[in-house]
């Protein structure tokens, strides 16, 4: 019996419900922008991006497309490509929520929903604006009698639970179990996630788990609800190890979503050539 | 006497506060600290000494395996000496801005966010504050949201924050004692006059101060002949801008 399930596409598309809570991996992690495209297409509505720490062209295209009402990130931009000019607009307007956060805690907060606990503490932070805007988490003084200092405040962070991950995979074995490499950032979206689905480039006629070497390298099939292959699955973002990114067309985007008369040329042609 | 190009002055300038370093860690949108760590970490491999550079947006000059968070673990544990924030705005007590101008609420112009500076800032005991642009808009009286604090009370760990501030007009170090700036050096065509008029808030000035070093051939061979290909794997724009390669 064939241990995962294979998808198409649209049937992973299928999976993402209006108001979701969604995982959005970093540049660096396999950004699943094929997926993205038809998302978009879809007209998915109201969705919370909750990126691990960061999100480039795949937040900004989703908010400037109208389907996202709230972000949680610690930074959303084009990186060498300057601001992402759809998060900066929508932001200036009030038209989506930001809950500014900082790296660590968006981990923290995953990494939570991994022990199962109510909350994890953060070192930091405290005495910032974003910790002051941020009404969900909590100081409380240092209870501890032999570790950490004495009346030292310290950061609560709440446990977060995704309702969907969707990211984009060098390859998975004949077993569904997907190779994430040093991406570890991945298994823990994963383990902190009602459902979990994947775009890959192929699938290997191999089992990761033979090698101690490749099993290292391993999200374990158990946490995966569904598998699609998707060549070029990330472009224009880089898949690590795999592929670079499309720098001449992310600058493109840039340039273009400058506006929104501009973004909206620019995905009409993205979405549908 | 060879041409140098601003950038370079910058990176070498840089370099210079990262000798002593074991561990120098780069995060993002960071191409100018990204190639003084791996100058530096080139210079100590031919003095025979070892320098780790961990360069967050390069899988070739990166140690880490557990994913992002292992950054923010290092960093926590001591284990990064140095490591490099920016800012929209930043201020004389040393506060920093990442996410905005404007009231928070109603943010007039939005930026990309706070990245991990909200705990890097505790953490790392030295911080090198850069950012290029220095103007009244940048260097400001007081950051209009502050993504990471320049100080903190007595009783929150802390063993980490702002020891130095590099423009591309000039260098400054931090006073932790007295929550201020104080000006060491300024950009061979700047004048003192100028630096203060383009400074936002008010600082020290060092009984010396310098102008910035002009690196030798031997660093700048270095850098053009070696660095510039390394940076140009995680920061293809800036190396083509700046080297053509």
């Amino acid at each position: 019996m064939k241990q995962f399930d294979e998808l198409s596409l649209l049937e992973i598309v299928d999976e993402v419900k209006d108001g979701d809570l969604i995982g959005i991996p970093a540049d660096y992690s396999g950004v699943p922008m094929e997926f993205t495209k038809e998302l978009i297409k879809k007209g998915v509505k109201d969705l919370k991006l909750y990126c691990l720490p960061l999100t480039t062209i795949q937040g900004d295209m989703l908010i400037g497309s109208g389907c996202v009402s709230e972000v949680e990130a610690a930074a959303v931009t084009l990186g060498e490509f300057g601001l992402a000019p759809r998060f900066s607009e929508a932001v200036e307007s009030g038209k989506i929520i930001i809950k500014d956060s900082t790296c660590p805690a968006l981990h923290a907060q995953l990494q939570a929903t991994e022990k199962s606990v109510p909350f994890m503490p953060l070192r930091g932070v405290i005495g910032s604006d974003i910790q002051k805007y941020r009404k969900d988490w909590q100081i409380i003084e240092n209870p501890m009698k032999f570790s950490g200092n004495k009346n030292e405040p310290i950061l609560l962070l709440p446990a977060v639970q995704l309702d969907i991950l969707i990211f984009h995979a060098p390859c998975v074995d004949k077993n569904g179990n997907i190779q994430i490499g040093r991406r570890r950032e991945l298994a823990t979206l994963a383990h902190a996630s009602k459902n979990v689905f994947v775009t890959t480039e192929r699938i290997l006629d191999i089992d990761l788990f033979d090698d101690e070497l490749s099993a290292a390298t391993c999200l374990p099939a158990l946490y995966i609800d569904g598998i699609s292959v998707v060549k070029n699955g990330a472009w224009p973002c880089a898949l690590p190890g795999v592929y670079g990114a499309d720098n001449d067309e992310i600058k493109k985007y840039s340039i273009a979503a400058k506006t929104q008369k501009g973004f909206e040329d620019y995905m009409k042609n993205y979405l549908y050539n | 006497m060879i041409e140098l190009k601003r950038e370079e002055l910058l990176i070498s300038e840089l370099a210079d506060l990262l000798v002593n370093d074991k561990h120098i860690a780069v995060g993002a949108a960071s191409p100018i600290p990204g190639a003084a760590a791996l100058l530096v970490k080139e210079e100590a491999k031919l003095q025979n000494n070892r320098l780790r550079v961990t360069i967050l947006h390069s899988n070739k000059y990166n140690n880490f395996t557990d994913g992002a968070r292992e950054l923010f673990d290092c960093a926590a544990q001591g284990r990064i000496d140095t490591f490099f924030l920016g800012g929209v705005q930043i201020d004389g007590e040393a506060n920093i801005n990442l996410v905005g101008t404007g009231s928070y609420e109603k943010i007039q112009k939005r930026f990309p966010g706070s990245f991990g500076s909200a705990l890097m800032y505790f953490v790392v005991p030295q911080i090198i504050l850069f950012r290029e642009e220095h103007s009244p808009r940048t260097l400001v009286d007081q950051v209009d949201f502050i993504s990471a604090p320049g100080f903190s009370d007595e009783n929150i760990f802390r063993p980490g924050g702002p020891k130095f501030l590099l423009t591309n007009r000039a260098l400054f170090k931090f006073n932790k004692q007295k929550k201020r700036f104080c000006l060491l050096k300024i950009h061979n065509n700047e004048s003192l006059e100028n630096i203060i008029k383009l400074t936002g808030f008010k600082f020290d000035i060092h009984d010396k101060i310098t102008n910035m070093s002009i690196p030798n051939k031997t660093r700048i061979d270095i850098l053009r002949n070696k660095i510039s290909y390394m940076v140009s794997e995680f920061y293809p724009e800036f190396a083509d801008r700046i080297w053509g390669v």
